[in-house]
């Protein structure tokens, strides 16, 4: 069995905001697997879930198998000991997600003084190598957050995120916030120092650019779901989900900013998480969409190496009557 | 300034000097201090102009009740100095301040000056008290009201917030007064002395006065810090409120922090950074409260002071009490934006 | 705080309905409402000899009965129509050093905001400098120079009130005078007062009833801590002259609490009327402050 095993996770913010609908994935020892998808789609909620960290009011339901035991079905006490220790977080390293009024040193010993026992100046100087398997100098410790570059706090996150060398890192949207050049650097630092400590990760992102070159497994999620997943490198190469498709063609160009943001190539608004009615969430904006997609959701179902959640990989597909959708175009965009 | 240039400077002031002192204190310093002399000049002319040029003739004041010939009347002029024109008056006046000459009580035979010197000490230990015991008093509650926003404990502490700060301060002094001197109900009557700072004619030990200090002063300073700590709560709740959504707050507890770990090595200290400033600018409340407090009970402090000037009204004494409460207030303004650099990081960065 | 201009009509009804989901509002309003009636009506109904001294026909510091629902004070009037009668001074003061702080302050806010540079300047910082002084003692000097009495009291609270109200006015001025119709009204013409009354003040006008509201309470506590302290007039019946004679007689040591508490807890509710109002009427005009 591998390392993280989730089966048929299920996130519900009252009132009714069904944001996570069923979603399952593994994850083995020394692998990377990334989320894509909009924002809305849920993959950031997965994230949180993972560790318990979503909001008391959210309501849960499924099993995430983390080193054998079930997080959700965790005790408090036994959940704060594998949080950061197991599993950590690398947010966005955005100014926010430090803690303005404390040093870095400080909030990077915090976890080691935390989890592990060991005194003060061990803690230190385990601080200061960590600072510098990320390519900041071991000094900057005494400085604070608002004192470092974009791409500094964002190495720091990583180092942060590393201190009690867990076995599982999960990348929240880890370069949103970065300029090209600097993201290809932390990406770079990431999977390098990922690979040498064989810890697992996952990263999440809007980006598929970024997620195919770092990651070994891609899952692509929409309106709660994971509608593919599979090997990154064939995924791009042959994607079998109209989302995916839509997604990886959306490939940013070198030197065009523009096309670095979210996929835009796709007209039209994820669905309300609300009211997501019978039938497959994407219909309303694919573009390959049949009539019988409005009354009938697929799952998961194995296509080409890897699975996709779309009518057209069941092995029924050609008896499925062929009454095509007019055009996007022609019939005015979406609904 | 771009990010890089930030990064670099900040790698410049590694170890070494203090930070308060490596980077701009002085100049901000000087410029809040400057700030501060420039209010307190305009104090002495508002009040200058509310003792000395207001009133009708101070001199018919003064000699309201006794008969006074002419020859008297214009030797008084001269005395007084209004018979000189009204910037020479200010430049005197402002000179004789500097100098601690405030000028002569009507009521008692003493200078201004010195009355206010016997009765400071009272009125420091009171509102000293006081604000120590409502800002930790405050702050907790705040704190607790904050995190668990919506809560019962949170609405009673809002509204029970709301109704102390709508109760007239000296209606609140006279009640506690009643009810624990004279008694009410089943509350023995005698349990705190009633009013004044020290009981006449106590003979005793050192330690013996300072408990009967002690004893005089719990009603005042529950009366204040009932009504002064409503503040310090809805200040502290709402900076609290502000921090809740913060993202570095999940960062804490994606570590593994416990609720309330979370709550007071996280989101505290930067609530506390806002709440911080408005403590020390409460100030000025709090010695209108002051006031109130300690005429219902007596308190010998320039509060009481303030009010036996009203009685003919003793223009000078209450010139003097003007001047003297209003300087704290304007030197506890600038304290307390000192104590705000020296406590946020990021103001001392600029 | 910034506020959205709505359309008139519309989002007064849905303002109004808002309002009436609140209970704290309506509790809030209630009371002012009861108050105002009760001081206003007061004419009708207590003549001049229940409130003379010189023909009370109680018994002296007599306790709450049938007959006197609040018992009577030293010279044996009825406390009840005391307390009704002195909503009236306590209201007027009140209300009165609000409208001037508010006129004052709003004038000096508007123009600051308008003017932006050295006359704005200038007047925020002489606003800051008004700011500086603690309240209490100011007014209490001034209201002494003045001489005793309901005039001195109200323009010594509207001194010490104005400087809120300047600060708001001229933030939401500033606010209002980056939005483009402001240029184009200028383009057309429009002089400064025309901008600063036809164009600003309406925008304004919603903040200023909320901070006014709010202000009303502090200067209904200001008048009753001035007139505790002796500076209104002893012969007017107010809260504040019935418990400084709570204070100064012997009601506080005969145990008179009906002489006691009733104006208290009048003030008390009064100030809280006026505060629950006023934040009721906050929340639905700017929903950042949902709190």
């Amino acid at each position: 069995m591998g390392l993280l095993t989730v089966r048929d996770l299920h996130v519900t913010y009252p009132p009714d905001v069904h944001a996570v609908r069923g979603v399952s994935l593994t994850l083995d020892a020394g692998r990377t697997l990334g989320l894509a998808g909009e924002s809305g789609s849920g993959k950031s909620t997965v994230a949180l879930s993972l560790l318990r960290l979503l909001p008391s009011s959210a309501q849960v339901t499924g099993e995430i198998m983390l080193d054998g035991e079930d997080v959700l079905a965790m005790s408090w006490g036994r959940l704060r000991t594998v949080r950061w220790a197991d599993a950590s977080i690398v947010f966005q390293g955005a100014m926010s997600a430090l803690n303005p009024v404390r040093t870095i040193g400080e909030q990077i010993r915090e976890p080691i003084l935390l989890h592990e026992k060991v005194g003060a100046r061990a803690a230190r100087e385990r601080t200061a190598s960590l600072l510098d398997s990320v390519g900041v100098p071991a000094r900057r410790a005494s400085a604070y957050p608002h004192e470092l570059s974009g791409g500094q706090r964002q190495r720091v996150m990583i180092a942060m995120a590393l201190a009690c060398r867990p076995n599982l890192i999960i990348a929240d949207e880890p370069t949103t916030a970065l300029d090209v050049i600097v993201q290809a650097q932390i990406l770079h630092l990431v999977t390098d120092l990922v690979r040498d400590a064989k810890i697992s990760m996952i990263v999440i992102s809007h980006d598929l650019s970024v997620l195919a070159d770092t990651c070994d497994r891609l899952a692509v999620m929409y309106a709660g779901r994971i509608v593919e997943i599979g090997a990154s490198q064939p995924m791009m190469a042959q994607p079998r989900h109209p989302y995916t498709k839509a997604l990886s063609s959306a490939f940013p160009t070198i030197g065009d900013p523009a096309s670095r943001r979210a996929p835009s190539g796709l007209p039209g608004d994820p669905p309300d998480p609300r009211a997501i009615g019978p039938g497959c969430p994407f219909e309303p904006r694919c573009p390959e969409a049949f009539d019988e997609c409005r009354v009938r959701d697929v799952e998961l179902w194995p296509a080409g190496p890897g699975q996709a959640a779309c009518l057209r990989v069941l092995p029924d597909y050609a008896r499925i009557p062929r009454l095509r959708r007019a055009n996007l175009a022609q019939s005015g965009g979406d609904a | 300034m771009s990010d890089a240039l930030a990064a670099e400077l900040g790698a410049q002031s590694g170890s070494g000097a203090p930070r308060w002192y490596r980077s701009s204190f002085w100049p901000y310093f000087g410029g809040k201090l400057l700030g501060a002399l420039i209010s307190f000049l305009v104090m002495l002319v508002i009040g200058f102009t509310i003792f000395n040029v207001m009133p009708a003739d101070p001199v018919a004041t003064f000699t309201r009740q006794h008969p006074t010939s002419p020859k008297q009347i214009a030797n008084l002029r001269h005395q007084l100095g209004v018979d000189l024109p009204v910037w020479h008056r200010f430049l005197n006046f402002v000179g004789h301040t500097m100098q601690g000459k405030l000028g002569d009580s009507w009521q008692y035979h003493q200078s201004v000056a010195s009355l206010i010197g016997e009765r400071l000490w009272p009125t420091v230990l009171l509102i000293g008290s006081s604000t120590v015991i409502a800002v930790a008093l405050g702050l907790w509650l705040g704190i607790r009201s904050g995190w668990r926003h919506g809560s019962a404990f949170d609405r009673t502490a809002s509204g029970v917030s709301l109704v102390l700060w709508s109760v007239p301060t000296f209606w609140l002094g006279l009640i506690l007064l009643v009810v624990f001197t004279v008694g009410a109900g089943p509350i023995p009557s005698g349990l705190f002395p009633a009013g004044q700072m020290s009981t006449p004619g106590f003979s005793g030990s050192w330690l013996a006065h300072v408990g009967d200090t002690v004893h005089h002063l719990i009603l005042p300073c529950l009366t204040l810090v009932l009504v002064i700590v409503a503040q310090y709560v809805t200040i502290m709740r709402s900076s609290i409120i502000d921090e809740l959504g913060a993202p570095y707050l999940l960062t804490a507890r994606a570590k593994g922090l416990r609720d309330d770990e979370v709550r007071r090595r996280h989101a505290v200290p930067n609530a506390l950074l806002p709440t911080v400033t408005v403590i020390f600018l409460q100030l000025g409340t709090i010695v209108g409260g002051a006031i109130a407090v300690e005429t219902v009970y007596s308190w010998p402090g320039l509060g009481f002071l303030t009010f036996q000037a009203l009685e003919i009204p003793d223009l000078p004494l209450l010139e003097g009490t003007f001047i003297v409460l209003s300087a704290s207030v304007i030197v506890m303004n600038l304290i307390a934006d000192m104590v705000y650099r020296v406590l946020d990081p990021r103001v001392r960065a600029q | 705080m910034s506020l959205v201009a709505s359309p008139r009509t519309a989002g007064s009804r849905q303002a109004a309905a808002q309002f009436l989901r609140m209970p704290t509002a309506i509790a809030g309003l209630a009371i002012l409402v009861i108050f105002t009636g009760a001081a206003l009506t007061a004419p009708l109904y207590i003549h001049p000899s229940d409130l003379d001294v010189t023909q009370a026909t109680g018994g002296q510091l007599a306790p709450p009965s049938r007959h006197y629902p609040l018992g009577t004070d030293q010279p044996g009037r009825s406390v009840l129509l005391l307390l009704i009668w002195g909503a009236r001074a306590s209201l007027a003061i009140g209300v009165i050093a609000t409208l001037l702080a508010m006129v004052l302050g709003s004038a000096i806010g508007l123009v600051a905001g308008h003017y932006q540079r050295w006359l704005g300047r200038g007047l925020m910082h002489v606003t800051d400098w008004f700011i500086a002084l603690p309240s209490l003692p100011l007014a209490i000097s001034l209201a002494a120079v003045l001489g005793q009495g309901a005039t001195s009291i109200t323009i010594a609270i509207a001194i010490t009130s104005w400087t809120a109200t300047a600060r708001l006015v001229r933030a939401q001025t500033l606010a209002v005078e980056a939005r483009p119709f402001i240029d184009r009204a200028r383009a057309l013409g429009a002089g400064n007062m025309q901008i600063m009354v036809r164009h600003v003040l309406p925008n304004v006008a919603p903040l200023i009833l909320v901070s006014s509201t709010l202000t009303v309470a502090g200067a209904i506590l200001a008048e009753t801590t001035l007139t505790f302290l002796g500076l209104g007039n002893p012969t007017e019946v107010s809260w504040g002259t019935m418990i400084n004679r709570a204070y100064t007689g012997s009601a506080v040591s005969r145990g008179a609490w009906w002489y006691l508490l009733p104006p208290g807890i009048a003030i008390v509710l009064v100030v809280l009327g006026f505060t629950m109002t006023g934040r009721a009427v906050e929340r639905i005009l700017s929903p950042r402050a949902r709190l």
